[in-house]
């Protein structure tokens, strides 16, 4: 890939997407999963100022503040981003949500918002950084823990986890991701197609806790992610101002055109020969992964762009609703005479 | 029990003369039965005919099966509130049916069932046997029908026994099946037979009659929820969340099935306006957040169980300083309490709602014309305030036909509050999202998306300073948290002022919300029957103007009415004006049932005896 330019299509700089400094511990994989966030704004030439960055509760969910400093945000409660970024994404659809949690703040607190926005298809890139413990509360498990797998303090993790990205896809959430915080590169491919993306588009992000949960036998472990990670494809995300710069050598790839005139670009790799647009094939290799614990897949497992978001169901003005003039929204005298009349 | 000379409400006595325009009507039916439209049938056409009415549907929690009544008290001096005697029971149910005729008092005219036998309960009633079962079945061939049919016969019963008028019998009928033309001839015919069938069997009426006047000309006919829906739609409202729950079910209800009418783009066919059915109240009320603070005006209705869900996000709302509005049906509590019966239940829990220090203007509608206005005005009060705002009704001002002055239009805009767009931000000099600049306490917010690279900042429910960045540092919290307690209460003067009606007494009686139609007519109860003028003050909204301490001062005792088992509003009071907490008396109403004026009268009135007895 060439060099990043040093200006956007906007003309502004990578710095006019940084954030304030992290406080997370260093080495922690959320600090990438940032960085790679404002590379992928910055490359994809959003306005700051149009982005609403949501997060609940948790240090996933400290991280909107690390990023996008032009952008409004708003860091709510434990479990309850989906509500506020289903809210946001009513009052002005012009808004790019990107919302950041963990796993404790999606698959155990906020399962039951979590589920409900995939169900709407609530507009909103969201992330889970995924790292199986509790870090703000010092290193418990919690429902993303591998069965079998080792905690810090020696306990085995005797239950089976919950697997977001095989939920989403049930749940009909049309962009469903996988990767690992170590590598960056399929990353930010998957991040500017997600930031393209129309609905909600769910990225569940292996994101190692160094200080809790990154030794032997644990499942989530740095070494254990790079040991493990299998892509199941070559990814490049073509926006629609670009000419295809992506080339891949051979085989057969895949093009999923996105409603915004952008491209994903996919190119399997190896034994796999997944199609993101193959609901049934996703589940299948979800299961795997899910079912053999030396299997790492990450890449974008499931794509479809074609289903209507939240506010194209709900049939929603154009016009964000915000600042509609009162004029559009009070009914006319003549309208309340009429009201009172069918009342007497 | 002795009625008052200024309202002699039947008196069920041995009085052979009729009983005009003052009378109330119980009818007992099962749950599911379809016996609302008849109801509401008869209590239309007593309004037709110019004659001041009230309705109330004291239903089960359930959906078929269960016993159900429905009362409507006429009244010519225009009371409204509940009465707790029958004149006239109509028993349609066999389960409650004995104890229904027992519970009247003498006199009452019974109308039920030839079958179930129930004149030989009691020799001091006015009994009239009708043959439903038999009528129904000559009147109405299709027998899925007839459980349905059988109500309008007894419309026509009553409306002989009673001289309810059949033309407007037909009139309120036309206006229930507008869109049902074959429903509207079945159900006329069946109460012209009911009718046809009475004048040709009942030799003597019942001594309870009506009396065409012109007590109601102009006057809707409406229930409270249909009321605050219709205040947020003029208010322009964009967004609501809300998820079921009775009694609150239908404000939401009510305003999607005006937004289908009145928020229609004509041009384009789409909305102006987003109603989203939220997973639960957890979620509801952070749709609301978050529409709220991307800038849309934002609102959603519940009752009691719903707040202790959404109080998390509540307290988010008042530390983070985003407006909502929450509509609060109160039901009885605590728990499923009663879900489908009435309560003041949840006054100190929204006051103080959420953890930690918080406090939250509240404000209470007492009638339909101010459920429309404070629908409208709460919105002003959020986004003023910039924090949640509760509107307190119940489900008897809620779920009830109530009748009122036509709703006006509201004059003059919209209160959008201290909000800076991209000049306001680029004239304000050192912005702070949480600075007090105007010495109000209430800051200046900007609204995502707003360009000019000016005015982003990062909202959170943890410690932050006037910049809005993360903070742990004592000083800036303690300075934060006191800023927020000056804003809502400035915020007193600002809210519905309390509303005094004093004639000069040293006794005075305070009420709010739904109690207001049973004390109107207590305090002529006291007048007319003991001789005790009473001065009065409607509370309106909560923080507390500096009135209400100095309208206490001036009484020697002064009662507060409400409807719960603690007194939780003179509780409020004693807690924020301890000065005078000396001086409030307590009265307490808390069955479920609307409050009724005889409750507060008898409590005055001994209350009364033992002041004077220890002084």
């Amino acid at each position: 890939m060439a060099a990043a330019p040093k200006t956007n299509k906007l003309g502004l700089m990578v710095k006019d997407y940084r954030g304030g400094d992290s406080t997370l511990c260093k080495g922690c994989g959320h600090d990438v999963i940032t960085n790679t966030i404002i590379s992928a704004f910055y490359e994809m030439g959003v306005e700051p100022h149009m982005v609403a960055k949501l997060s609940g509760i948790g240090c996933s969910s400290k991280t909107p503040a690390y990023f996008l400093n032009g952008a409004w945000g708003f860091n709510s409660v434990h479990g309850r981003m989906p509500a506020i970024a289903t809210g946001a994404a009513l009052a002005n659809r012009d808004l790019k949500n990107i919302g950041v949690s963990g796993d404790g703040d999606t698959a155990s607190i906020g399962m039951g918002q979590f589920v409900h926005m995939l169900r709407r298809n609530t507009p909103v890139v969201y992330l889970v950084e995924n790292n199986g413990v509790y870090g703000l509360t010092k290193g418990q498990f919690s429902a993303t823990a591998d069965e079998g797998s080792v905690a810090k303090g020696g306990a085995t993790c005797d239950l089976p986890p919950i697997d977001l990205c095989t939920m989403a896809i049930e749940l009909g959430c049309g962009f469903v991701a996988r990767s690992f915080s170590g590598d960056r590169k399929q990353l930010l491919q998957i991040l500017k197609a997600a930031i393209a993306y129309e609905g909600t588009a769910m990225i569940d992000i292996l994101s190692p806790c160094v200080t809790f949960n990154n030794h032997k036998g644990s499942t989530k472990s740095y070494d254990w992610g790079k040991g493990h990670e299998g892509p199941v494809h070559e990814l490049g995300f073509v926006p629609h101002w670009e000419e295809p710069a992506v080339e891949f050598e051979g085989g057969k790839s895949v093009e999923v055109p996105l409603p915004d005139g952008g491209v994903v670009w996919i190119k399997p790799i190896d034994e796999h020969d997944h199609d993101p647009r193959d609901r049934v094939a996703a589940l299948n290799l979800l299961r795997e992964d899910y079912e053999n614990e030396a299997v790492f897949n990450t890449g974008i497992m499931y794509l479809d762009p074609s289903r209507e978001t939240l506010q194209d169901d709900m049939d929603l003005s154009a016009e964000p609703l915000w600042n509609m003039p009162l004029e559009k929204l009070r009914p006319s005298r003549e309208s309340l005479d009429q009201i009172v009349d069918s009342l007497r | 029990m002795s009625e008052p000379s200024t309202a002699p409400d039947s008196a069920a006595t041995a009085h052979p003369e009729p009983i005009v325009n003052r009378l109330s009507i119980q009818i007992a039916t099962v749950n599911g039965s379809g016996s609302q439209t008849a109801n509401n049938t008869l209590l239309r056409a007593i309004f037709q005919m110019g004659i001041p009415v009230s309705g109330k549907n004291l239903f089960p929690s359930n959906i078929a099966g269960l016993p159900t009544w429905f009362t409507i008290r006429a009244n010519a001096d225009g009371y409204t509130a509940r009465r707790s005697e029958v004149d006239v029971l109509v028993c349609m149910n066999a389960q409650t049916s004995r104890e229904d005729v027992a519970g009247v008092p003498p006199g009452a005219t019974v109308v039920y069932e030839e079958s179930l036998k129930l004149d030989t309960l009691r020799d001091d009633l006015d009994f009239y046997p009708v043959p439903f079962a038999k009528l129904v079945r000559e009147v109405c061939p299709v027998v899925s029908l007839r459980r349905l049919v059988v109500n309008m016969l007894y419309v026509g019963v009553v409306a002989h026994l009673l001289d309810i008028e059949l033309a407007e019998i037909e009139k309120a009928l036309q206006k229930a099946f507008a869109t049902k033309p074959k429903a509207l001839d079945l159900n006329i015919d069946a109460v012209k037979a009911g009718l046809a069938w009475a004048e040709e069997n009942i030799t003597t009426q019942s001594r309870f009659r009506v009396q065409r006047m012109d007590k109601t000309a102009g006057k809707v006919l409406v229930d409270g929820n249909y009321a605050t829906a219709l205040g947020a739609l003029f208010a322009g409202v964009t967004v609501a969340a809300w998820y079921p729950i009775t009694p609150s079910s239908s404000v939401t209800e009510s305003l999607i099935e005006l937004a289908d009418r009145y928020r229609v783009d004509p041009e384009t066919g789409k909305r102006n306006i987003a109603i989203i059915q939220a997973e639960d109240e957890l979620a509801a009320i952070g749709n609301v957040i978050g529409a709220a603070w991307a800038g849309a005006r934002a609102m959603t209705s519940t009752s009691g169980p719903g707040i202790s869900l959404m109080s998390e996000f509540i307290g988010l709302g008042y530390y983070a300083e985003i407006p909502a509005v929450i509509v609060n049906v109160q039901r009885t509590g605590p728990s499923t309490g009663l879900p489908t019966r009435t309560m003041q239940g949840d006054v100190m829990f929204c006051a103080y709602n959420s953890h930690g220090d918080t406090r939250h203007p509240c404000i209470y509608p007492a009638n339909i014309e101010e459920a429309y206005e404070f629908g409208r005005k709460a919105f002003d009060i959020a986004e003023r305030y910039q924090t949640p705002v509760f509107v307190l009704t119940d489900l008897d001002l809620g779920m009830n036909l109530w009748m009122a002055d036509p709703f006006e239009y509201p004059e003059g805009g919209i209160d959008r509050g201290k909000v800076l767009d991209q000049a306001g931000l680029a004239a304000m000099e050192d912005w702070g999202r949480y600075k007090d600049v105007d010495g109000d306490g209430i800051p200046y917010r900007s609204i995502p998306g707003t360009p000019g690279g000016k005015g982003a900042y990062f909202t959170r429910g943890s410690g932050h300073d006037e910049y809005a960045v993360y903070s742990e540092d004592g000083d800036v919290y303690a300075g934060n948290v006191d800023r927020l307690k000056r804003k809502i209460q400035g915020s007193a003067d600002y809210l519905p002022q309390p509303i005094a009606d004093d004639r000069g007494s040293k006794v005075g009686i305070i009420a709010y919300g739904t109690s207001e139609a049973a004390v109107a007519e207590a305090r002529d109860q006291l007048r007319g029957e003991h001789g005790l003028e009473t001065d009065y003050l409607r509370l309106r909204a909560f923080p507390f103007p500096a009135s209400v301490q100095q309208w206490i001062e001036a009484h020697d005792r002064v009662y507060v009415v409400e409807q719960n088992r603690d007194g939780q509003m003179r509780n409020l009071m004693r807690i924020e004006l301890p000065e005078i907490s000396v001086k409030l008396d307590s009265i307490r109403h808390y069955t479920g049932m609307p409050l009724d004026a005889r409750t507060v009268t008898d409590a005055v009135v001994a209350a009364e005896a033992n002041a004077e007895g220890a002084n």
